[in-house]
């Protein structure tokens, strides 16, 4: 297994390793072992040799080459990067080479960090399993008969198989942290408008939020300073510092009142169950109080999140139209144009959300529909508020499940989304969330557990995490 | 996982389902799905329209548990950030290279997007 981000950078940073030599290994890696795993949607090999002999020289005269200086990262693919194909995994946008890149490239860029290439992932982030990819599903890095999970399935089995050691994803009902937990990885979520959202392929705008998959705590942790902070190229990029995470990673769990979340572990199997019963234990045996709490308006969350995020899809996805940008169908009028374009580009679960979204907000259905579930939102806020005046940090399953099989849900829509109903209520109240590696479960597929925080709660949230992390690694050993 | 999460203990904060008892909420129907694809420009075959109905009136089924919320005294939250009208300084600052943006479209013409016929007979 490679290092981790942290140990190529200080070799990188020092001298002791080239960027150009950590980039080629891990060219050479994924052109060995990803024809199995289909992790990635395009490598882009001669643009990262191209960055790593920068980052070389910045060694050589003496420069700061970036806290991430050489580190191999892989971004999910609907992240914008200028002249480097980004396709959504949908037809729609086959062959588009953005004319910008997104805030995060720039930033993870300026620190030193190498983009090898662009990830698999649902069509448009769309679903659980990254079956709903125009070019294919990923396989689970330890099992190809099973699925990664998904939106961002094909970041956290690049990570997990070991062929990067970062990778980006982009988290709108859980598409970070559950695939994150069934791959065996850290995946983050960060408050909404922390990172900015400038370039990122727009799904569900009041939900989405790009994070972090990393091996460990510490990685995940290093990776959300270089793309946290404000950017005024989006609007809702919040107007304040980023809270700085790497200096507490040690500082423990000492007092820090830990709420075991009722609704986040009884529905969930019982294997996966039993493992944040064990995380719980943990946190507690490291000087944590951890009590047990119920949030019942969680039970509202996934009917909730399943009326506003396909209405905020409907509207984002309007602008597939074959005016401006990829595929176009032609036809002899332009609305023929748009519709024939829109058929043949869309995957049917972008369909499907496209519709119900539409169906949502239409005339005479709009109060039933979109309004009700707004209106829960603010009771899932006000329900997570209470939570918080009793407790610093939450705790819960990130997944029901661990990895299910390819196919054992692809007919059934709701099952799919019911993968999502322990990730779903931190979209809809834009608080911070992370899934760390707990165990197995009774198939000896990873287990994640999911540490909840209120809003810019990220500091409790990596204390926390960095400690169930140790844990898991002494009950391994 | 069959029936959504579950409920553990309740406290009277959560309203109940159908206390309101105002809105027999609509169910969604074939013609239903059509008027939608049309609206949203799509074109579904006879087989697929079927599929998708069954399909949405399933998440539309479950998502009647909050539809029958009486929650008409809370506010809705569009957005999960407090903030209102965003601006900036206004001064003039480069945008996108144009030939680098239309070389991504699929027709133009003198330096602008080129789309087939619009006006006509109706679509």
């Amino acid at each position: 297994m490679n290092p981790g981000a942290l140990a190529v950078a200080a070799s990188v940073r020092s001298g002791e390793r080239r960027a150009r030599a950590v980039v080629e290994e891990t060219l050479e890696a994924i052109a060995a072992r990803d024809p199995g795993l289909h992790a990635f949607l395009h490598v882009a090999g001669d643009q990262a040799l191209e960055a790593a002999a920068a980052v070389d020289r910045a060694v050589e005269e003496g420069r700061d080459p970036g806290p991430l200086a050489g580190v191999p990262v892989a971004l999910k693919d609907n992240i914008c990067t200028r002249g480097v194909p980004t396709t959504c995994a949908s037809r729609i946008l086959e062959g588009w080479l953005p004319p910008y890149d997104a805030t995060v490239v720039t930033r993870l860029r300026d620190a030193g960090a190498v983009v090898v290439g662009k990830t698999n992932l649902d069509e448009f982030a769309m679903g659980s399993s990254t079956e709903n990819s125009s070019r294919g599903p990923t396989r689970h890095p330890m099992d190809p008969t099973r699925v990664p999970g998904g939106s961002s399935g094909g970041s956290a089995a690049a990570v997990g198989a070991g062929l990067v050691p970062l990778a980006l994803g982009s988290d709108t009902g859980g598409s970070v942290r559950q695939p994150a937990a069934l791959c065996g990885t850290v995946g983050m979520k960060p408050t909404y408008g922390l990172v900015s959202r400038y370039g990122l392929v727009a799904f569900a705008s009041s939900l989405d939020q790009i994070g972090p998959i990393a091996r460990s705590v510490g990685d995940a942790a290093a990776l959300f300073e270089v793309i946290a902070g404000h950017d005024p190229l989006d609007s809702t990029s919040l107007d304040a510092p980023a809270p700085s995470v790497s200096q507490v990673l040690d500082a423990g769990v000492e007092g820090m009142r830990v709420g075991l979340v009722a609704e986040l572990v009884d529905g969930t199997a019982p294997d996966v169950a039993r493992r944040v019963r064990a995380a719980a234990g943990a946190l507690a045996g490291a000087g944590a109080v951890v009590d047990d709490v119920t949030v019942p308006e969680m039970r509202f969350g996934l009917s909730a999140y399943y009326l506003i995020a396909p209405a905020e899809a409907s509207s984002n996805l309007a602008r597939y139209d074959g005016v401006r940008y990829g595929l176009r169908v032609d036809a002899p009028d332009v609305a023929a144009m748009n519709t024939a374009t829109r058929t043949a580009g869309f995957g049917p679960e972008v369909k499907r959300r496209i519709m119900l979204g539409t169906y949502a907000l239409s005339a005479g259905y709009y109060d039933a529909y979109y309004g009700k579930a707004q209106r829960v939102r603010t009771l899932m806020i006000r329900a997570f508020d209470r939570a918080y005046e009793r407790f610093d940090v939450l705790l819960g399953a990130t997944a029901p499940t661990t990895a299910f099989r390819l196919g054992e849900r692809t007919d059934d829509p709701l099952a799919m989304y019911m993968s999502d109903v322990c990730t779903i209520p931190s979209n809809l109240s834009g608080h911070p969330a992370i899934s760390v590696p707990f165990g197995a479960g009774d198939d000896g597929l990873p287990v994640g557990v999911q540490v909840l925080a209120p809003a810019r709660g990220e500091e409790q949230l990596f204390r926390a995490a960095a400690v169930l992390e140790r844990a898991a690694g002494e009950v391994r050993s | 996982m069959s029936g959504g999460p579950p409920s553990g203990a309740t406290e009277p904060a959560v309203p109940s389902p159908g206390s309101g008892a105002v809105d027999p909420t609509p169910t969604l129907g074939r013609e239903d799905v059509a008027h939608v694809a049309a609206l949203a420009r799509l074109a579904l075959s006879d087989d697929e329209l079927d599929m998708f109905t069954e399909q949405l009136a399933r998440v539309i089924e479950h998502a009647r548990d909050v539809a029958a919320l009486d929650v008409a005294d809370v506010p809705p939250t569009a957005h999960p950030l407090p903030v209102r009208n965003v601006l900036r300084a206004d001064e003039p600052r480069g945008g996108l290279d144009r030939d680098e943006v239309l070389a991504a479209a699929p027709d133009v013409e003198d330096g602008r997007f080129k789309v087939p016929r619009i006006v006509g007979e109706a679509p």
